[in-house]
């Protein structure tokens, strides 16, 4: 059984964030001049469950950085997530971090 | 064309099309249906041509029409091998399912009353969909859309080279029906719950 020593937490780091390192695949979505980025955030929001904050959020990195990574995971998940992706015609890839 | 709002009550969504306007969707749905089960989707790189036509597996390379390029890009930019392998598997379920996406918004117009042959150019089609459909039709506007952008060349921030063209310019036009499509999925991404 192991005990908790009161350590300082990154109180900005998000959960996604912490697990990282165990789910070494990421999901990139790359911009394009022709989704609408309405229809972006609407697919983040409805594809990965995410609420409209980190939806608009990802979608504007897209947008302004050219691509966002939108999910992490496993070589498996992060190939249903780029097949998803195509299926709404968002334009991704994925790629070990 | 007022494009899509959420009907109240019933939590469906409605449009309502001039014949022209649902003839257009019809003829560019069809096209991409055409499109997406023409240019044959088989692996090419079999050495043995009998091999090749009993060989039921996926596409392994890029399609040459950038059309389809764009709707099933590389999955592995850096990869070839990983690129073919997830095109195998993924692009010939992808593609049915767009060409399946583009037969539905075909139905939905011709079950709402659209005939084979427009006619009576005073036509008006109401389309009412369900939430499942709505994601079909949602899906497949943004393959038209990216269909047309691809032909066209679109690119970003052009907008002032498109409004320089002459109103006759067939581009023109064209690019006229790939904006009043984004307008119809805006309304649509809009009346969404």
């Amino acid at each position: 059984m192991a005990t908790t020593s009161p350590v300082e937490v990154e109180p900005d780091l998000t959960p996604d964030e912490v697990t990282l390192t165990s789910k070494p695949w990421v999901t990139i979505v790359w911009n394009d001049p022709v989704n609408l980025m309405s229809y972006v955030t609407y697919v983040f929001q409805t594809y990965f469950g995410y609420d409209r904050k980190k939806a608009e959020k990802l979608m504007l990195e897209v947008h302004h950085d050219g691509k966002s990574a939108v999910s992490n995971g496993t070589r498996e998940e992060m190939e249903r997530d780029v097949q998803a992706m195509h299926e709404y015609g968002l334009w991704a890839t994925l790629e070990k971090q | 064309m007022s494009g899509f709002t959420r009907h109240r009550r019933s939590g469906k969504v409605i449009a309502t099309f001039s014949g022209f306007e649902a003839d257009l969707l019809r003829s560019l749905a069809s096209q991409l249906v055409e499109l997406l089960r023409n240019e044959a989707a088989v692996p090419r790189d079999h050495g043995d041509p009998l091999e090749a036509m009993l060989s039921f597996e996926g596409p392994t390379a890029e399609p040459d029409d950038p059309v389809l390029a764009r709707l099933f890009p590389t999955a592995y930019p850096d990869d070839e091998e990983a690129s073919a392998e997830f095109r195998r598997f993924t692009e010939g379920s992808l593609r049915d399912g767009k060409a399946a996406g583009a037969a539905t918004v075909i139905d939905t117009l011709e079950e709402a009353g659209l005939p084979t042959q427009l006619g009576d150019e005073r036509l008006v089609i109401d389309v009412e969909l369900d939430p499942a459909t709505a994601l079909v039709w949602l899906k497949s506007l943004t393959d038209l859309r990216l269909a047309l952008a691809t032909r066209l060349e679109v690119e970003q921030d052009d907008e002032a080279y498109w409004a320089s063209l002459p109103d006759d310019d067939p581009r023109s036009q064209a690019h006229d029906i790939y904006e009043w499509i984004g307008v119809l999925q805006e309304t649509l991404v809009d009346a969404l719950p």
